[in-house]
């Protein structure tokens, strides 16, 4: 087995451990993973529930609020998430301190998934069944009860969706950002695996990002069965 | 204001949304009281103003111009917090029932008492209690998606019914079921009423429901009050158009006129054909034997429908009088004297008064 492994993926092996090593990297894609889809995720949240009780018919609607969010909200979706990694590369700096290594991604990841998240808990909460938000404020609930206990509630399978979603979408820009000094596995795959002629280890770092993928997905179907009725 | 029999008071009431930068009108300055323990029924077509004129009564609609009293309250004066507070006390079930789909039956019933200072044990006692009233104790642990519709409003009024309100609406809350259906619902609505006091605010479509548990109705058209009054009068009385054809649809009538003209009967008979409208002890009267013998006009029956309105009889008859002119007007001026509404039908399409 080992000698299989030894003739097949060589450089695999070569590169395991150490300091630049896939082990190293493995851990740098799961922390850039993770870390940015808890931020992007609170604030994604923060922000579809405010598009979606400020829109005309939401339960306290502010027009001027929702034109502006909805726009910054587009407005930052549509920048190439490549491009806003070189663009808020000073904002970067102040806040993590520096613009390169997985924290230096941190910074352009989030403010890339949030926006994108936070239209995807907007299209979450609006399906909730407009009906059951006017009994909730029928039977007197605050505002921000019925945010927690009529939109989160009811929309959370349709929001673990959206979260799955945005997760693997999320890998996809950690294996980017990577390849910009961001480490991990895409930078595996680009400056070791595709610029030193190692193909297996192009081939190892793809499967790694799949077999992650497929997990993330794995656990929100999961969840989403047990959760709807 | 403080009339405490009035348990809702809307003065004036004007709702106007601005769609597209037109204004429509939903609700044209309507008045209307609702006396405690009433069973109030609204009734009009789709897009009359019904639902928005309930909703004003909770404010889930502002109204543009009038006035709210609500158990002595003058809501549009209340805070936010002071207006959920009076929410309380006004439940609502609805067309489309309005559950949370992720809680169970006994969740959905126990939504409302999360923020009430019950014990655990008292909140629980309270849930199985109402499970109990509206008869789905064996349902308590099912999810909407699995009742029935008529299981799913039984859960809509357990819940409405949490806060102890002294007011329920019901937006349309039978008009998704089945005839069978919407009979028990409108039935347990009725048993509220009677059992608990509760002012009851229904609006529909259809007569029939009004008919059966209502004892005051409002007609709205066009987001107008057309006509309001007890059930005996609106049903017996009507003096709208509108209101007519509710109650012609409701009794039958309409479509055995129908029926009566293509199935072409009305030829063979010589005489006239009159409608009857009675209440009350008139029904004891035996009034087609007294036609013939008083006056020697005979009757023929063509239609009847006899329904009990809040223990009254109420009867509409279709007779085909025949005999002599002289005799035969003598004859309805004496079903006139009975305190009968004699109506003439000429049966191409046009009637006339009497």
């Amino acid at each position: 087995m080992s000698n299989f492994i030894n003739t097949v993926f060589p450089n695999v092996v070569a590169n395991w451990s150490g300091d630049n090593g896939f082990v190293v990297a493995i851990w740098q894609t799961l922390y850039m993973t993770f870390v940015s889809a808890v931020f992007a995720g609170v604030i994604g949240i923060i922000l579809g529930i405010l598009l979606v009780i400020t829109a005309e018919d939401g339960i306290t609607p502010n027009k001027v609020f929702y034109q502006i969010l909805d726009k910054l909200v587009n407005l930052f979706r549509s920048i190439p998430f490549i491009i806003l990694l070189a663009v808020i590369g000073p904002f970067t700096k102040l806040i993590v301190g520096q613009t390169i290594g997985p924290e230096g991604a941190l910074v352009p990841l989030v403010v890339g998934t949030a926006p994108f998240f936070a239209r995807q808990v907007q299209l979450a909460l609006v399906e909730v069944d407009h009906g059951v938000v006017e009994a909730a404020e029928a039977m007197g609930l605050s505002p921000i009860k019925i945010i927690f206990r009529v939109y989160l509630k009811e929309g959370l399978p349709e929001l673990i969706r959206s979260g799955t979603l945005t997760t693997i979408s999320l890998i996809g820009l950690t294996a980017m950002a990577g390849a910009v000094g961001g480490g991990g596995l895409g930078n595996m795959a680009i400056s070791v695996g595709y610029q030193r002629f190692e193909n297996d280890v192009t081939i190892v770092s793809m499967l790694l990002i799949l077999v992650l993928v497929f997990v993330i997905q794995g656990i929100g179907d999961f969840a989403v069965r047990k959760l709807e009725h | 204001m403080t009339d405490t029999n009035k348990i809702v008071q809307l003065k004036d009431i004007d709702v106007t949304f601005d769609v597209d930068g037109k204004k429509i009108e939903a609700v044209k300055d309507i008045s209307l009281d609702v006396n405690k323990g009433d069973v109030f029924g609204i009734i009009g077509y789709s897009g009359a103003g019904k639902s928005t004129l309930v909703r004003v009564i909770n404010l889930l609609q502002r109204p543009t111009a009038g006035s709210v009293v609500v158990n002595g309250q003058d809501m549009l004066k209340l805070s936010s917090k002071e207006l959920r507070q009076a929410r309380k006390n006004i439940g609502m079930i609805f067309q489309h029932f309005n559950l949370m789909n992720s809680l169970t039956v006994y969740g959905n019933i126990d939504f409302p008492l999360r923020d009430s200072k019950l014990s655990k044990k008292e909140r629980k006692e309270k849930v199985e209690h109402l499970l109990d009233l509206v008869g789905l104790t064996d349902r308590a642990n099912n999810y909407p998606s699995q009742l029935s519709g008529g299981q799913k409003q039984r859960v809509g009024i357990a819940r409405a019914l949490a806060n102890d309100p002294e007011i329920l609406i019901s937006d349309e809350a039978t008009s998704a079921l089945d005839p069978k259906t919407t009979t028990e619902i409108l039935d347990l609505l009725g048993k509220l009423n009677e059992e608990l006091g509760i002012t009851v605010v229904i609006i529909t479509h259809e007569m029939d429901a009004i008919k059966q548990v209502c004892n005051r109705v409002a007609v709205m058209e066009n987001g107008q009050l057309i006509e309001e009054g007890s059930l005996l009068t609106i049903f017996g009385h009507p003096k709208e158009k509108l209101t007519k054809d509710f109650v012609d649809t409701s009794t039958q009538i309409k479509s055995a006129l129908e029926e009566i003209e293509s199935s072409g009967i009305v030829h063979d008979l010589s005489g006239r054909l009159i409608e009857l409208q009675f209440t009350g002890d008139v029904t004891n009267e035996p009034i087609v034997v007294g036609l013939y013998k008083k006056f020697n006009v005979s009757a023929s029956i063509l239609f009847s429908n006899m329904e009990r309105l809040q223990g009254t009889t109420v009867g509409i008859m279709l007779l085909a009088l025949s005999g002599d002119d002289d005799k035969v007007a003598e004859a309805v001026k004496y079903l006139n004297d009975l305190k009968i509404n004699v109506r003439e039908i000429n049966l191409s399409g046009s009637e006339s008064a009497k």
